[in-house]
């Protein structure tokens, strides 16, 4: 079966060991987690996952299955096919000395970057935006030499109003999950 | 009001409902221990290997529909116990799993005793705790038997550190639950269900496989309505066996590996498969993508990431197979289908799956038989795993509700002597037979110390051919008759029994087997009657592991039929 990566999107309650049961699902099956995001949602005691996998269609959509049937997962969506703005942060130490200086910064201002520490022989870039901008901005700035490099990993949010982990679908396929998330979360959903 | 953290769980205990506990204690759960005098109402089975709590809390858990409830200690006495659960998980049985824990203070630090349980229960359980506040406790007790009964039904593991037990808190019991992501889907979606109706009016060729989820959902008469109504044969899963009167003219017996003949037949030829409460595994389906290749498929299961999931589904209804099954049979319309009966009575007649051949030796399939005569199919069969399991599910007619006791998703050699302990004490009334092998009943043979101590009248059968058999059957078969390590000696059983005041038998020749069953039935306590079978006996019919349902392998034909099928009722 054909690998494609997917965006899997989760709301999950806050509490200890949420990461280790999602985690443990893909773990059983071989599937390596590229990215994985945590962070506080729009709902209180709620936090969004974004996760970033590579499978064959089927098992992924087996693993979300899955995922959506942990006691404490509201709702889990595959994002992959829909209209989304991904982005992810990342921060690099670039190799920086009196002579290189201005055109490393020439580059960051070009990928709309910042600048955010300098020191005498680096300066540190912040750059956002999806993986293929932060890695050309990383093939750029190779050339100077980099120190040390860090990724936060996909977030991604679907355009227009709706919300994948909110919304309710006529599908019957994923009928009762998304009952689920209207009638269960608390208020703001 | 203030009490201890073991107040507060058997208080919470009692207040579930349970009244008995299958257990081993041991230091970090001794202050839970302590305080069961002050709970009466609760009673504990001791049993010999914390494997058999688990054990005895599914069997006990199968045969009432309550929450089964099994203990353990710390370290090597929850690691035991990980058998039974994920036995529970795989078979969705609803127990509840306490463990003691070593004092938060010692927790991961490799104090003595110390095992990370329920790191180690994760992939086991449909959840599970590890309590660090006491406040929490009553809560978590009460998720806990909520989330083991409800939707698909499964083990919930709660670890709680000794010091726990002993903590003074506030205690209220909570009336409501704080669930907010947990909700099972219990009505079917009404539009599939439409589409259900039609191609149920439409078929013409038409098989309902029914499996466990019929049993734990209680869905009997909603499932003989719909089969009834619309004239639909009912084939079941293994466990699905006794959701369906075996001796009623619609039921076409077991599917899959060592499934029936015509059963298997029929799916193969069905040009729609009614799949309720069941969940296609390997076992019953034989080759995936050869499975019911004419049929289209509707899939009824509380579960949703079980749509799909090995066999393409053409309407998934998700929810509660009897909620589902009400909603259908309101719309179902009366049909016959009589050349699709014809053909399957051709088929039965032809393949007839169950006659037993003459023999002088004593036969497993003649022995399971005659305990169905003794019995009169009246009793609560409980099986232990490989060849003496499938001669137990072809050779006695299930016609009670839920008589079957098997382990059927992780398949565990040993399962049957502890879990007949909890289906005795959840059945008491009930004629118990365990219809054991001599290489599972090994497996967990210190449970004879428990049915002596609480002399439970549970008859067992041991089928004794001197290998682990099913095992053997496959190196027969497809090993070139290698029977590398598949020889097995065994203790004497009947002295065994004896040691622990159990009374017994051997039965070496075929004309003790009636009279040994029968001594049996009249002994008012346990019973041993150790069956010296065939030993190379096989289990036919047998669909090859990855082949499709129509490449069975049926005996060879060289016996005459003596055991004609019983008239329809």
């Amino acid at each position: 079966m054909a690998t494609t990566k997917h965006t899997i999107v989760a709301l999950v309650e806050d509490k200890p060991g949420v990461l280790n049961r999602m985690a443990s699902l893909f773990r059983r099956r071989g599937f390596n987690i590229e990215s994985i995001a945590v962070g506080h949602s729009e709902i209180p005691n709620f936090s969004r996952m974004t996760i970033v996998v590579g499978g064959p269609s089927a098992m992924v959509e087996q693993v979300r299955k899955q995922l959506d049937k942990l006691v404490p997962t509201a709702k889990v969506s595959d994002i992959t096919g829909d209209e989304m703005v991904a982005r992810e942060l990342a921060l690099i130490k670039v190799k920086a000395n009196s002579t290189t200086r201005s055109e490393i910064m020439q580059i960051v201002d070009i990928f709309r970057a910042n600048i955010v520490d300098v020191a005498v022989d680096s300066l540190t870039v912040e750059a956002t935006g999806d993986e293929d901008k932060i890695d050309s901005l990383l093939s750029l700035l190779r050339s100077f030499g980099i120190k040390e490099i860090s990724r936060t990993g996909r977030i991604a949010l679907t355009r227009g109003s709706l919300s994948p982990l909110e919304v309710e679908p006529e599908s019957p396929r994923t009928r009762s999950k998304s009952k689920k998330t209207t009638r269960e979360l608390p208020e703001g959903s | 009001m203030k009490m201890t953290g073991a107040q507060i769980i058997l208080d919470g205990l009692v207040k579930e409902g349970v009244d008995v506990i299958f257990g081993i204690l041991g230091g970090a759960i001794l202050p839970l221990y302590d305080t069961m005098p002050q709970f009466p109402q609760l009673r504990h089975i001791l049993v010999r290997h914390e494997q058999g709590a688990a054990h005895a809390a599914d069997g006990y858990a199968r045969v009432t529909g309550k929450v089964g409830v099994c203990m353990a200690t710390s370290g090597p006495g929850a690691t035991n116990l990980v058998t039974g659960i994920a036995n529970a998980y795989l078979d969705s049985a609803p127990i509840v799993a306490i463990t003691g824990q070593v004092p938060r203070s010692l927790i991961g630090t490799d104090g003595f005793q110390e095992a990370d349980i329920t790191g180690i229960t994760l992939p086991i359980t449909k959840h599970n705790y590890l309590v660090r506040d006491t406040g929490s406790l009553a809560r978590i007790i009460k998720e806990a038997f909520y989330l083991a009964r409800t939707g698909r039904p499964g083990p919930v593991h709660i670890d709680v550190p000794r010091d726990v037990f002993q903590e003074q808190v506030e205690y209220h019991y909570p009336t409501k639950l704080d669930l907010p992501s947990y909700k099972p889907t219990l009505q079917g979606h009404p539009a599939q269900i439409k589409k259900a109706v039609k191609l149920i009016n439409e078929s013409k060729q038409p098989v309902i496989i029914a499996g466990h989820g019929v049993i734990i959902s209680q869905a009997y008469d909603e499932l003989r309505k719909l089969a009834e109504t619309a004239q639909i044969p009912v084939v079941t899963t293994l466990l699905g066996i006794s959701c369906f009167p075996e001796s009623h003219v619609l039921s076409f017996g077991m599917l899959g590996m060592h499934g029936m003949a015509y059963a298997n037949m029929a799916v193969n030829t069905s040009d729609l498969i009614i799949a309720i409460g069941m969940r296609f595994d390997d076992r019953a389906t034989g080759k995936v993508s050869t499975f019911a290749p004419h049929a289209r498929v509707i899939h009824i299961d509380i579960d949703p990431a079980e749509i799909g999931k090995n066999v393409r589904v053409d309407v998934p209804i998700v929810g509660d197979v009897k909620t589902v099954l009400s909603a259908l049979n309101k719309q179902i319309s009366s049909t016959e289908h009589v050349e699709w009966f014809e053909q399957l009575e051709d088929w039965r007649k032809e393949h007839p799956s169950t006659n037993i051949r003459e023999s002088e030796s004593v036969l497993p399939q003649y022995v399971v038989r005659q305990i169905y005569e003794a019995t009169r199919g009246e009793a609560t069969i409980i099986t232990g795993v490989g060849q003496n399991q499938m001669w137990a599910a072809q050779h006695y007619w299930y016609d009670r509700p839920n008589t079957l006791i098997s382990s059927g998703g992780l398949g565990t050699m040993g399962f049957g002597l502890p879990a007949s302990v909890g289906v005795k004490v959840g059945r008491p009334d009930d004629t118990v037979w365990l219809i054991d092998g001599d290489g599972s009943f090994q497996m967990t043979i210190q449970e004879l110390g428990t049915i002596a101590q609480e002399r439970l009248s549970i008859k067992m059968a041991i089928m004794n051919n001197g290998y682990l058999g099913m095992v053997r059957q496959w190196q027969e078969l497809f090993f070139d008759k290698r029977y590398v390590a598949t020889p097995l000696s065994g203790p004497d059983y009947v002295k065994v029994g004896e040691a622990y005041g159990i009374p017994g038998a051997r039965v070496n020749r075929k004309i003790d087997v009636i009279p040994g069953i029968e001594k049996a039935m009249e002994e008012p306590g346990p019973y041993l009657i150790d069956f010296a079978i065939e030993p190379e006996e096989n289990v036919y019919p047998m669909v090859p592991s990855g082949a499709s349902l129509g490449e069975m392998l049926e005996e060879p034909k060289k016996e005459e039929a003596i055991w004609p099928r019983r008239s329809t009722p």
